[in-house]
């Protein structure tokens, strides 16, 4: 690991200025994703904003029409939310799929997102659901968060203090992980209700992406057998050492189909 | 190279030590204070054994810096027992030989504490394997770990 400036931050404002002043800065949510990257020297930031202190930032809030999740709140609290649970099941779900039982202690919502790995399991519900997510600038909707591979709608001193995820009639995620790392070689998020008819797809291409053909099909009707034909398009998704594109492709649809009859219960 | 003081109570015992900004708690702990109990195996965040709790939960040691630790609560395995007498998590993996080389077993111990906990009113053995789904053992196959985990927990929830 490269050496680098360290400061914890004391309020949202104190680490968005803190950041702001550093000549290459990154935010430390959990690290679970910059610890490793750091040590692998794939990354050298001048100075590391650390949130841990940012405790407004921890928690899940439910009302009658939205899940809403502090960025700082850790995989582990949204799994076990017995509110979670009972207002969106698929997003407990996921977040209990994340990592192992130490990752989910300390991986965080926000550090996910803000991350964008194309592999991450968070991105796929935020799109999935049609949430809003909420920075100390301003709200930014699900869909035009994600921007390509690792890259977020973001600025360099903006950072995401909460996602509001609307409770959907029904949603399901399944997911196929790589056998080591639990990361999704392919993940379907599948929801429908007042966000309208949703299909994400992570782990397959390069950022979280949705399958408008599927979301029509299932608009039609939501059963399994509306998703089992569609094929998807390999051309654009990833190949490396754990799948091709065209085993993700074959992925996609059968993680939709598995979600489908998942959400029908 | 600047160094900063990073001082946190582990096993009980108010700690401190000069360290690097990039220094891992897993370095601190061994380097700096000797706890050599607490093993590095993959260096890479999947084996798990460098598990530790903080404010008593498990994380991995390796993929957290001490500074980020600063001023919190740590017990490693060296603050399991109570003088000679083994903490029931050790006190099991020993009935049931659920080791063989010994080095996952630190942070199988720690992690297995972490089950118990997260299911103090009951554990199945598909949610004990689950669960293990951070830590890897090369020599036993898990099975006289899963045992002694399910042990374990009839004894710290009678």
């Amino acid at each position: 690991m490269y050496d680098f400036n360290y400061k914890r931050a004391s309020s949202v404002d104190d680490a968005s200025s803190s950041m702001a002043s550093a000549d290459d800065g990154k935010f430390v949510a959990g690290g679970m994703t910059l610890l490793p990257t750091l040590k692998q020297r794939l990354a050298m930031p001048s100075d590391l904003v650390d949130l841990a202190d940012l405790d407004d930032l921890v928690g899940v809030k439910v009302d009658n029409n939205s899940v809403t999740v502090g960025a700082m709140t850790p995989h582990a609290v949204v799994n076990a939310s017995e509110e979670v649970k009972k207002a969106i099941p698929a997003l407990s779900k996921l977040a209990g799929l994340i990592g192992d039982p130490m990752v989910r202690n300390r991986g965080t919502i926000g550090g996910s997102i803000s991350n964008n790995d194309p592999a991450a399991d968070y991105p796929s519900a935020v799109v999935g659901l049609g949430a809003t997510v909420h920075t100390n600038k301003r709200e930014i909707a699900g869909d035009d968060f994600f921007t390509g591979m690792f890259e977020t709608a973001l600025e360099e001193d903006e950072l995401v203090t909460k996602v509001v995820f609307p409770i959907p009639e029904k949603a399901s995620y399944m997911k196929f992980p790589n056998p080591a790392s639990r990361y999704a070689i392919v993940g379907t998020f599948v929801s429908t209700g007042s966000q309208g008819t949703r299909v994400a797809v992570t782990g397959a291409g390069p950022c979280v992406f949705r399958q408008p053909e599927m979301e029509t099909a299932l608009e039609n009707q939501f059963t399994p057998e509306s998703v089992e034909n569609i094929k998807q398009d390999d051309s654009d998704l990833n190949t490396d050492i754990h799948a091709s594109a065209e085993y993700r492709a074959h992925l996609v649809t059968v993680m939709a189909k598995r979600a489908v009859a998942e959400a029908n219960g | 190279m600047t160094t900063t003081t990073v001082s946190m109570t582990v096993n009980g015992k108010q700690l401190s030590a000069d360290v690097e900004n990039r220094t891992l708690l897993v370095q601190y702990l061994r380097e700096s204070h000797g706890l050599t109990g607490t093993h590095v195996g993959c260096d890479t965040s999947q084996c798990g054994a460098c598990t530790v709790h903080v404010d008593g939960l498990p994380i991995k040691a390796c993929t957290i810096l001490a500074r980020q630790v600063e001023g919190k609560e740590v017990t490693t395995i060296e603050g399991l027992a109570d003088g000679e007498k083994l903490h029931p998590m050790q006190e099991a993996f020993r009935e049931n030989h659920a080791l063989q080389c010994g080095f996952c077993t630190p942070g199988m111990v720690m992690s297995a504490i972490g089950i118990v906990d997260r299911n103090s009113d009951s554990l199945d053995e598909k949610t004990v394997r689950h669960e293990l789904e951070g830590n890897f053992c090369r020599c036993t196959g898990y099975h006289n770990i899963v045992k002694a985990i399910l042990a374990a927990h009839e004894e710290m929830t009678a």
